[in-house]
């Protein structure tokens, strides 16, 4: 038991934190812009995939072929491809970290939109809605919740994610767990661990309720909230 | 650029790289080891548990829960993470913190997809075979696991090929594995080893995923297969 005792007093600093607290909301910071900047050029680029997807059918197979190869490249390979291309920067760890919300993003995004009732298309036709129109003012507000699910989907991802760029001279929060794992023996090293991985997760935990929350505020009409 | 991958393609050409401790063949050979002994302990304690669950229809809100939990949790964190745990266990630095590090992140999702699976077989045909006076046992193992099948072994594939990545980061950690020629190539700032390790790494993990692919499609029958679209995977 006392064994135990000093074994868990060894490993977790509080003063540690306390004397950080600065440093530890500076990474956070960090490791939100990381995640937006990679979720936000993620969707761009996945919402004219999806459009290319959905005008032209067999573009889809090939699309989700490609995104799905991707997305089975183990992180730290892809950014050990892009580090001879693009050295130790923000833009290979953005490289990556987009290539790997594309899959999610186009599936729902395609998916979101077949789901629309084919009698609520035909009534905007009878009602006049030109291609355009239809697209932006009825289907895709109608995919909403599915294309929303994507996004929680992408970004908690991404923000796991971001800590691996910390190999690559980036990752936020992820600076912590490295630096940590230099000090794996003694329990700054520890503290810095399990800082990093708390906080990261409970930044997860955090972006995931607020984008339910802006769900909930850009779908009134929705009772019923999609499955993630 | 035609240069740089002329001293991958020299790099990949020297049998020195190839031999030894610290060869591919070996490094090929630990990767592959760590991934088959973790996806094995992983389907024995994630599996059996998930089909049960699922037959008795208990723990769905729990499944939710680690679905949307274990998406946020970093597998670098986790590896990192198990490093001093590993050592305070007396286990030392390599093998252990990696492979505990593998169980922990694949037994989860595997657990809720083979859940999902089981869970999800039409309750029309239970109720059916339970009209046509099969017993609960019987509707388990004759009507629930092999409807479920495509799905389990899915959720199988899915965890290995997450394995395969997440064994590279075993390399931070004293493991062999391929992905000692990223970190090593990072720490030497070597970009021809750093290129030619990430090449090895993504080859492996595209490899398993066709081959168990291939494996799903000869044992699952034709009229079953579109059953695992939605299944859970997860970057690492």
């Amino acid at each position: 038991m006392i064994v135990f005792a000093q074994a868990a007093g060894g490993f977790f600093s509080w003063e540690w934190v306390v004397n950080h607290l600065d440093d530890i909301w500076d990474r956070t910071v960090e490791h939100l812009m990381l995640t937006a900047i990679a979720v936000g050029v993620g969707m761009v680029i996945s919402l004219a995939l999806s459009v290319v997807a959905l005008r032209y059918r067999w573009t889809y197979a090939p699309i989700t072929w490609f995104t799905g190869i991707l997305y089975t490249i183990p992180s730290l390979a892809l950014f050990a491809f892009l580090v001879p291309i693009t050295g130790l920067s923000v833009l290979t760890a953005e490289i990556g970290l987009v290539s790997y919300t594309l899959l999610i993003l186009i599936r729902n995004m395609v998916a979101g939109i077949d789901g629309v009732p084919p009698a609520t298309v035909e009534s905007a036709r009878g009602m006049g809605y030109t291609n355009r129109g239809l697209f932006f003012a009825v289907e895709l507000p109608l995919a909403l919740p599915v294309i929303i699910a994507g996004i929680r989907i992408a970004s908690v991802t991404t923000i796991g994610l971001v800590t691996i760029t910390a190999l690559i001279g980036q990752g936020g929060l992820g600076f912590f767990i490295l630096r940590g794992l230099n000090l794996f023996y003694s329990p700054v090293g520890t503290t810095q661990i399990i800082v990093g991985t708390v906080v990261s997760v409970g930044l997860a935990v955090v972006v995931d309720l607020a984008l339910v929350g802006v769900e909930r505020l850009a779908t009134p009409w929705s009772t019923r909230r999609a499955a993630a | 650029m035609i240069q740089f991958l002329g001293e991958v393609a020299a790099w990949f050409g020297d049998s020195a790289n190839w031999l030894g401790t610290s060869g591919i063949l070996n490094r090929l050979r630990e990767h592959v080891q760590i991934t088959v002994a973790a996806t094995a302990v992983s389907t024995v304690l994630a599996i059996p548990p998930a089909v049960w669950l699922a037959h008795r229809r208990i723990g769905g809100t729990f499944v939710v829960a680690i679905v949307n939990i274990g998406r946020a949790i970093p597998s670098f964190a986790i590896v990192v993470l198990f490093l001093p745990i590993s050592i305070r266990l007396g286990l030392g630095i390599g093998f252990w913190p990696t492979f505990l590090a593998l169980l922990f992140l694949a037994v989860p999702p595997m657990f809720t997809n083979a859940y999902t699976g089981v869970a999800g077989v039409d309750p029309d045909l239970v109720e059916a075979s339970l009209g046509m006076g099969m017993t609960d046992r019987e509707v388990l193992l004759k009507v629930e696991i092999p409807m479920a099948s495509p799905v389990i072994l899915a959720a199988v594939r899915v965890a290995a090929v997450q394995v395969v990545a997440t064994a590279t980061l075993g390399a931070l950690v004293g493991w062999g594995g391929l992905g000692r020629f990223i970190v090593d190539g990072f720490a030497v700032r070597d970009n021809v080893v750093v290129f030619a390790g990430a090449l090895l790494v993504a080859g492996l993990a595209i490899v398993t995923e066709i081959i168990l692919g291939a494996v799903e499609r000869r044992v699952v029958p034709a009229t079953l297969r579109s059953r695992t679209e939605g299944i859970e995977s997860v970057v690492a």
